[in-house]
């Protein structure tokens, strides 16, 4: 088993390998994420039951919730990837995180537009400082601080690296943004406004949720994948692996 | 005597003879404390209760301008080339620059702030959680600061981009420290807060100096 992961591991470090495999898995991502989304979606809007309190509003939880645990998952696979790239400089490594990023913010971005059209009609205004809210917005910005630093950069190298670094400061100072934040909010906030919590929902509200949340890290990791293979095109153009491939294209 | 307290003296030598050095983040503090009560409300009571948020973000906000040029002078003229080849730990170093910035910013920030805070109204009982907040904030402030200044000291206009990465980064010493803060102007415990401060401050006086490390290195592969 070990063995076993350890080839792959070297083998994920050529980028050819990589854009050869990935081009027979990504149909394996791809149509589940579109099958699991279509379900969920319709399952969601059309067949799961009303909220007894918030009505049909609480259906725009089957986006906004797998978008909100994206995003916070799509932090930490970024900040790992970088780590892979700071501790092995495997190049695959570097293009994954730098892959990531955009596509974590803007999950996270979809997650507090969604909660703003959902406090709306539930809570009356658009945005609240609720604990939830403040880390998901407080998490965007470290999204920005990443993706603003590795485009300051002038080599690939350092922008990988410095993407890198800063990812990994930010992951241990997510759990503490996160715990402070809540604490802050409880002091000056009554807890009012909480949303319905996950364990307390009727089977047949959670159900459809589950599949969406599969269906976004489907998604999720076809996004990965097509970023992923086109940021290899793109280093690797001058290889003759691309050369070929370009003209066998072309040829067609 | 070694690399790291020769730096820290020459560093000290410099920032007393160029008393801009510590003298602009002050006056940057007292300038942006005067906005509030021009832009807001003058009204004491107002102010009372809004002090202790206030001088907290203008605080940060002082610290984070005096960040820019932590190692963009080392950087440009080659000392870190020399701290690299001198074979002395770039922990060390980090930790010996830090304690450089927080003499020159935020030490003068803690003392003043008292003083600065009479003009806010803040409430009598909460002077002594202002200076103790500030005394372990501000070292938390410096320590976080310099990873973005080490990562962006090779950056051009590298100081917009210092706030953005490293802004989201002080938000819980922020809450911790303006709460402590408020907490004492209306006669609670404010203990726990200070608390949470003191060990921020110890994990981050770890922790940090690798990742400054780290980032110093970077400024060489340019």
């Amino acid at each position: 088993m070990w063995e076993a992961l350890k080839r792959l591991y070297h083998r994920m470090g050529s980028p050819k390998w990589f854009y050869e495999i990935s081009a027979r898995w990504l149909p394996w991502f791809a149509i589940p994420a579109a099958l699991f989304m279509i379900v969920g979606t319709v399952w969601g809007l059309a067949f799961a039951p009303a909220d007894y309190q918030q009505g049909n509003s609480f259906r725009i939880i089957y986006i906004h919730v797998p978008a909100a645990i994206l995003a916070q998952s799509a932090y930490a696979m970024m900040a790992i990837a970088g780590a892979i790239y700071l501790i092995w400089r495997m190049k695959m490594a570097a293009w994954v995180a730098a892959a990531i990023a955009p596509i974590g913010a803007s999950f996270c971005f979809i997650a507090l537009i969604t909660g703003a059209i959902w406090g709306k009609p539930t809570w009356g205004t658009w945005w609240v400082w609720d604990a939830r809210l403040t880390s998901m917005l407080l998490l965007l910005f470290l999204y920005f601080g990443v993706m603003a630093l590795q485009k300051a950069m002038d080599t690939e190298d350092t922008s990988a690296k410095a993407g890198a670094i800063l990812s990994l400061v930010g992951l241990v100072n997510i759990p503490i943004i996160k715990y402070s934040v809540e604490w802050w909010n409880t002091l000056h906030q009554p807890a009012t406004l909480k949303l319905t919590e996950e364990s307390t929902m009727a089977m047949d509200m959670l159900i459809p949720l589950l599949i969406m949340i599969v269906g976004f890290y489907l998604l999720f990791a076809t996004l990965i994948f097509m970023r992923t293979r086109n940021s290899v095109l793109w280093h690797e153009r001058k290889k003759n692996w691309v050369k070929k491939l370009v003209q066998v294209q072309a040829e067609k | 005597m070694s690399l790291v307290t020769a730096t820290i003296k020459r560093d000290l030598v410099i920032a007393a003879r160029n008393p801009g050095e510590w003298l602009n983040p002050l006056m940057f503090f007292l300038m942006v404390l005067a906005l509030f009560p021009l832009a807001v409300d003058p009204d004491p009571k107002f102010l009372a209760k809004i002090a202790a948020g206030v001088v907290w973000v203008a605080a940060l906000l002082a610290t984070l301008l005096s960040l820019d040029a932590l190692f963009k002078a080392d950087v440009e003229d080659g000392t870190l080339e020399q701290w690299l080849a001198s074979g002395e730990s770039l922990y060390a170093m980090a930790l010996g620059k830090v304690f450089v910035h927080w003499c020159i910013s935020g030490l003068p920030l803690t003392l003043v702030a008292p003083l600065l805070a009479l003009m806010m109204n803040l409430p009598d009982d909460a002077y002594g959680a202002l200076f103790f907040s500030l005394l372990l904030g501000t070292p938390i402030l410096s320590l976080l600061g310099a990873v973005g200044a080490a990562l962006t000291a090779g950056v051009r206009s590298g100081g917009l981009l210092l706030s953005l990465v490293i802004l989201p980064l002080y938000i819980p010493i922020l809450i911790f420290g303006a709460s402590a803060v408020y907490h004492a102007g209306i006669e609670m415990e404010y203990a726990g807060q200070l608390g949470f401060l003191a060990s921020f401050l110890c994990i981050s006086m770890t922790l940090t100096p690798f990742a400054v490390a780290g980032a110093l290195k970077l400024n060489l592969s340019r």
